[in-house]
């Protein structure tokens, strides 16, 4: 890992700020860089503006005022971006016309990649996500649990170097959750991806993150960026210890204070 | 509350078949017990006697309805799609456009008929137009709100990658409108017979090309109340027949992944 990779944030934004068209403020002025390698997770309550902030980054959205570039660049002309960054939604949102493998290999047929590199670097990323012997079926016909797998391995199809993640198991039972949280980070390291996730679950921001960005809600705002200094690769057994406990108390109670009243006003 | 049980998949078939019969006997029964004389209520089976005695002529101005249908109904659907396909290219279009979709589907077929009539010189291209404009509404609306009822998380995914216009199209809207496409495709098929009937009934063409609609006003005409019924018969045969085989292909178009076909025991 060289100095001047380091020097080089991945996401770069500077007094970045949305004001929707009907004036809603969802999300004010935000500064702020993430660096290669890093795992960083927006963490709020409903309507602190993460998804704006998670779709500013991806440029879904543009920003009202300020500016965002990726790898040093404001623009994305070169519709290389769409390559580098990984993008997972709140649903697994795939085809269900389609069958998994076709699913899988989108980002790189509207890429124009040929039809046989495509469907290789599809079973690739279904084996990856711990999938095999699903790429014929139709999406209805797996479980929600895996619909989310098959949508991550659409994300890193492309062989990302950014993966943004809009609550992605928000709607998983807790055990598929934990599992996937656990595969997620063991993905991470091996490919050595910068991860931008977003949650509203501070147990799932913690064991995650190696930085958790704390954001309120009315106006959408950042709050604090709390740095989670426990080494990875990270066990299950972690949520068990008491430095665990002690830096979900610390967050939640960051949370509870910008939710109160007063700050809100400010 | 508990769910009705479910229809045995014979007894779909059966129940309507007895209803059917039923009423076919009941029928038979109180036309001879009454002695009622034909040219007011024929018997079911002197129905059947004039479809088997007058098959010849019943079977020809059956194919030539069937055909203007079966035409009207192609232009439809390909003319129909292709407005859609326009009207999602531009909010602008749609909104210019549209109201005048629906001032051809609320004027009343008989009204614009003899204009189209006197305007195209061929019968059976006049006949076709009137059934057309008929059966085009049911297309154009389902096939535009479901070419516009795209999953957003797709749509944002097909943006970050930079698809190309063509490429949202091909591979997200149409799909995605195929269920609403099959939608008014069955109402469609339905329209385009009575569309074709109705035009027939305005033209009032014979001879040669005769309709069912025609043998219906002739027979009208002629107290052959009979063979007026045979052709009503004959009709309904025909758009259930139509109606058949628009839900059998789509059935195949969609039963893979749409929950419309799924079976109810699906996962």
């Amino acid at each position: 890992m060289s100095a001047s990779r380091d020097a080089q944030p991945v996401v770069e934004l500077r007094g970045a700020a949305k004001v929707y068209a009907n004036g809603t403020r969802a999300l004010r002025p935000v500064t702020l860089a993430v660096a290669a390698g890093e795992f960083v997770t927006l963490l709020g309550p409903s309507g602190c503006g993460k998804t704006t902030l998670l779709q500013l980054i991806a440029g879904l959205v543009a920003p009202s005022e300020g500016t965002i570039s990726l790898w040093g660049s404001s623009h994305d002309a070169s519709g290389e971006r769409g390559r580098r960054l990984g993008y997972v939604f709140q649903a697994p949102t795939l085809m269900p016309w389609a069958r998994v493998a076709s699913n899988v290999r989108l980002p790189l047929d509207l890429g124009g990649t040929p039809r046989g590199e495509g469907d290789e670097a599809a079973a690739n990323a279904l084996a990856r996500v711990g999938l095999h012997g699903v790429d014929r079926h139709f999406p209805r016909e797996l479980s929600g649990g895996m619909q989310m797998r098959v949508s991550i391995a659409r994300a890193l199809v492309t062989d990302p170097d950014l993966l943004l993640m809009d609550e992605p198991f928000g709607a998983l039972d807790e055990f598929t959750r934990q599992k996937l949280d656990a595969d997620l980070l063991a993905w991470w390291i091996e490919r050595k991806l910068t991860v931008v996730f977003v949650t509203h679950s501070i147990q799932e921001a913690v064991f995650l993150s190696t930085r958790v960005l704390v954001m309120a809600a009315r106006p959408g705002r950042l709050i604090a960026d709390v740095a989670i200094p426990e080494r990875h690769p990270r066990r299950a057994e972690f949520r068990g210890t008491a430095g665990y406990a002690a830096q979900c108390l610390a967050l939640s109670e960051l949370v509870a204070q910008a939710s109160s009243p007063v700050a809100a006003d400010g | 509350m508990a769910e009705p049980p479910a229809v045995p998949r014979v007894a779909r078939y059966a129940a309507p078949m007895a209803v059917l019969l039923l009423v076919l006997a009941a029928w038979q029964a109180l036309v001879v017990a009454y002695d009622v004389p034909p040219y007011l209520v024929p018997s079911p089976l002197r129905v059947f006697d004039t479809l088997v005695t007058d098959r010849a002529l019943l079977a020809a101005s059956l194919g030539v309805t069937v055909t203007i249908a079966l035409a009207a109904l192609a232009l439809a659907v390909v003319a129909g799609t292709l407005i859609a396909l326009l009207f999602v290219q531009s909010r602008w279009l749609e909104a210019s456009l549209f109201p005048y979709a629906i001032l051809l589907q609320v004027t009343p077929i008989v009204a614009i008929a003899p204009l189209i009539i006197i305007w195209v010189q061929d019968t059976r291209v006049a006949l076709v137009l009137c059934a057309a404009v008929v059966a085009i509404f049911p297309v154009i609306s389902n096939t535009t709100l479901g070419l516009r009822s795209v999953d957003p998380g797709l749509l944002n995914l097909f943006r970050l990658q930079r698809a190309s216009r063509w490429q949202t199209l091909s591979r997200l809207r149409i799909p995605s409108a195929l269920p609403y496409f099959f939608g008014g495709l069955r109402i469609a098929s339905g329209l385009a017979l009575i569309g074709a009937v109705v035009a027939e009934f305005v033209a009032g063409t014979g001879g040669q090309g005769a309709g069912l609609a025609y043998q219906i006003l002739m027979a009208g005409i002629q107290l052959n109340v009979p063979r007026l019924f045979a052709a009503l018969v004959l009709i309904a045969l025909a758009g259930v027949g139509l109606f058949a085989a628009v839900v059998a292909i789509t059935r195949v178009a969609l039963r893979r992944w749409h929950e419309s076909e799924l079976p109810l025991d699906a996962p």
